[in-house]
């Protein structure tokens, strides 16, 4: 059975073949969006081809026995390809999704960093290997449900924030290339997730209803500090908790259990003599040590930005540049400037301090709705690089 | 989407041969619990043991010897759970229904056709022979390649110990004969030869007796309990009436398979080529191009292929029988498997071999 809409949103991928010979692979997680996307693209008269990733072990994720390897989220993808009548595949990316994304997640906390898995996914097990493996299949692209845009500018393909704010995914997918956004089409980018449930409805999809996630997908109940654990037993070394002039405060069970700006579960009363509420300022691996102090005291204005991802149409050069700057994906963004660092490094020097920052994140850079390019987190600094 | 497939999966799963549509149909407008006094229960009685006797004919047994399951899973696991013998053995290329019932350290090792080392096999045997049961398969599923059955009873008996061989692969693509293979228990499946899923048999050597299964509705002679599969059974024995002409094709079979690995090499990797093997399968690497690639591209060509032991996910992981065969993993992750039947054409044969280059051949260009 093949669903056809009548809508006013029916996508154009902008590929130059008929529709019917254009093949399309469409990576399906199970949930709603990428459900809808497949939905849109089929529905548009393109030759769909789903395929969903087998990451990691549901059964042992959610440490349940009997549960089965493959998880709903799979079975969901592969209902709703039935629904729309094209193909369906599973790939079995355990063994690299843990090279490349869990490792990687656990490794960061140890160093006392705060890691985002799904850019590293994205960049890794989505936009390389399964981008590859859809041009294997003769792919004229390969679609996600994410919530951003793809622009074709002047100089080539522009990657942009999502028309709804409130959706947007960019600060996620700053590591995308400028050879892999050729390949990329978004039909989401421009849609409100409300249309997009609404749109699923339409459809008839079996995942209309679903629940969006909000977890990390190999952490159920956003339990990390136990994912950690168990992929490194015996790494959460306890240590001290200290001021800011390395006096003991209390003890603590490891910094995996803590990010830069936090302010609960440090159980010190959360306060010093003064009665000011204490936060997380800095964790030290080498020394076990969680630095604390006052809010005043997290303000930063410089950040170094390490393994940067241009996608400016202009180079990045030793001159700054005036842009907006995300450091973290809940952040608005604000006004900073930015130049190149060393090796594929860069610097930011922000308007305003911003509290909080934590290394492991990303630093995405936009003029607008345009993402210019982004890089991970290193270091912060109260005063200029040298 | 639309076109007709064509289908080179039969390992998988053999399309129903004629009759076995209607030999089911037939059996549920008949009804009736074999178990039943009445006439009903009789005439299905009748049914069911009409088909216990084409089963014993095909492996050459007596119908006494015959418990019908619900298919080759279930007869493994009668076979592994309640032959009396406690310590399973099993050849590392066993089917995943025969591993999950031996412990991983008595898997014994292969060569590198996949067949089984018969050494190996004697020097497990040395101690606790009388306490084992040995599980060794008639022919792999994935690479076709026959084991050494009648040997390894030999050396089984010697020892004191039993031998069951699951014969689902094999069964229907070469003779089997239970008594000149000299096997205590032997698996066989419907569907693997033109009959329904959902029905198979385990077939016991005379005399042979099950222990500890347990008793409840004790069908099958307190065997396996359970009301029959009427349905199923009437369809297995619809297909069993095809037997002698799936024999008779195989040594066409033969000749499609060879035609096919001479258009793939040397390009491909055969494996097991040089080994006694069944006529319908082709297990091949296409170097370079995973597995998993393979199949959806030939899928979306239009032909139906499987890569190694797929998960009900759909997934595909590494074949264990391939690493037992000491393949290395970046070409055992290339290997897909080709397996056919009497449906089968040349000119299917020769589409699916243009398909493969033209895949490779675009691989070699990128």
């Amino acid at each position: 059975m093949t669903l056809v809409l009548e809508h006013p949103s029916v996508v154009d991928l902008g590929i130059a073949k008929p529709r019917g010979q254009t093949r399309v692979v469409v990576a399906m997680s199970g949930g709603v969006d990428s459900s809808v996307a497949a939905a849109l693209v089929a529905a548009a008269g393109y030759d769909t081809i789903g395929i969903t990733l087998q990451l990691y072990d549901h059964g042992a994720a959610v440490e349940r026995k009997g549960a089965c390897c493959a998880g709903q989220d799979i079975h969901d993808a592969r209902n709703v390809s039935d629904a729309l009548g094209i193909p369906h595949y599973v790939l079995d990316y355990e063994s690299r999704f843990r090279q490349s994304v869990i490792d990687d997640f656990a490794d960061a906390y140890l160093r006392g960093e705060t890691p985002i898995p799904c850019v590293r996914c994205n960049q890794t097990v989505k936009f390389r290997d399964l981008l590859a493996t859809a041009r294997d299949l003769e792919a004229d692209a390969l679609v996600t449900g994410h919530y951003v845009q793809r622009v074709a500018g002047p100089a080539g393909a522009e990657l942009h924030a999502a028309l709804d704010p409130s959706r947007d995914q960019s600060y996620f997918l700053f590591a995308t290339t400028r050879e892999q956004l050729d390949f990329l089409r978004f039909p989401l980018g421009g849609l409100p997730k409300t249309e997009t449930r609404a749109l699923a409805e339409r459809f008839g999809l079996p995942v209309a209803a679903k629940p969006d996630s909000q977890d990390i997908c190999f952490v159920p109940g956003g339990r990390y500090a136990d994912v950690v654990e168990k992929l490194r037993p015996g790494a959460a070394e306890p240590g001290e908790i200290v001021d800011r002039d390395g006096r003991v405060l209390g003890a603590h069970k490891g910094i995996l259990h803590f990010t830069i700006g936090q302010r609960r579960g440090l159980h010190l009363g959360n306060t010093d003599g003064a009665g000011e509420p204490l936060y997380v300022l800095r964790l030290d691996a080498a020394t076990r040590q969680v630095v604390v102090g006052p809010r005043a005291a997290l303000g930063r204005r410089y950040v170094r930005v390490s393994e940067v991802n241009w996608l400016g149409d202009a180079p990045l050069g030793q001159e700054p540049i005036r842009c907006q700057v995300k450091l973290r994906s809940t952040m608005p963004p604000v006004a900073a400037l930015l130049w190149r660092g060393a090796d594929d490094g860069a610097h930011v020097a922000l308007d305003a301090p911003e509290f909080g920052i934590s290394p492991g994140q990303a630093c995405v850079a936009y003029d607008g709705s345009r993402v210019l390019g982004g890089g991970w987190i290193a270091e912060t600094a109260e005063e200029p690089p040298a | 989407m639309t076109r007709t497939a064509v289908y080179l999966d039969y390992n998988a799963t053999a399309p129903a041969a004629p009759g076995v549509a209607r030999a089911m149909a037939d059996a549920v407008a008949l009804g009736g619990n074999a178990s039943s006094v009445h006439a009903k229960g009789r005439a299905a009685r009748r049914l069911i043991d009409g088909v216990r006797g084409k089963v014993a004919l095909a492996v050459g047994s007596k119908p006494a010897n015959v418990i019908f399951t619900s298919g080759g899973t279930e007869a493994n696991r009668l076979a592994l759970t309640a032959s009396g013998k406690p310590r399973v053995l099993a050849s590392a290329v066993e089917h995943p229904a025969v591993t999950a019932y031996c412990p991983p350290g008595n898997l014994l090792p292969v060569d590198a056709d996949g067949r089984l080392d018969l050494q190996a096999l004697r020097a497990a045997l040395a101690q606790d022979g009388a306490g084992a049961i040995v599980s060794l398969m008639l022919a792999n599923n994935e690479t076709g390649v026959l084991q050494p059955v009648a040997e390894a009873a030999a050396i089984a008996h010697a020892a004191g110990a039993i031998l069951h061989c699951d014969a689902v692969q094999g069964f229907g693509k070469m003779p089997v004969d239970m008594a000149a293979l000299g096997v205590d228990l032997l698996t066989v499946s419907a569907h693997k030869v033109g009959g329904p899923a959902g029905v198979g048999a385990l077939v016991l050597a005379n005399g042979l007796l099950l222990s500890s299964t347990r008793a409840a509705g004790g069908q099958e002679q307190g065997r396996r309990s359970g009301t029959e599969n009427l349905a199923g059974i009437a369809g297995f024995g619809a297909a069993l009436d095809h037997l002698g002409g799936m024999l008779a094709d195989c040594d066409r079979q033969s000749v499609l398979r060879k035609r096919l690995e001479a258009a793939l090499r040397p390009d491909a990797v055969v494996f097991g080529l040089d080994a006694r093997r069944l006529a319908n399968t082709v297990c091949v690497a296409m170097p370079g191009v995973a597995a998993e690639t393979q199949v959806m591209a030939f899928d979306l060509a239009g032909f139906c292929v499987s890569a190694g032991a797929a998960c009900s996910s759909g997934k595909v992981q590494a074949s264990p029988v391939l690493l037992a065969m000491g393949v290395a993993p970046e070409l055992a992750a290339t290997a897909i498997r080709v397996s056919f039947g009497s449906g089968t054409t040349v000119e299917e044969i020769d589409a699916f071999a243009a398909q493969w280059k033209l895949l490779y051949g675009r691989r070699q260009a990128a």
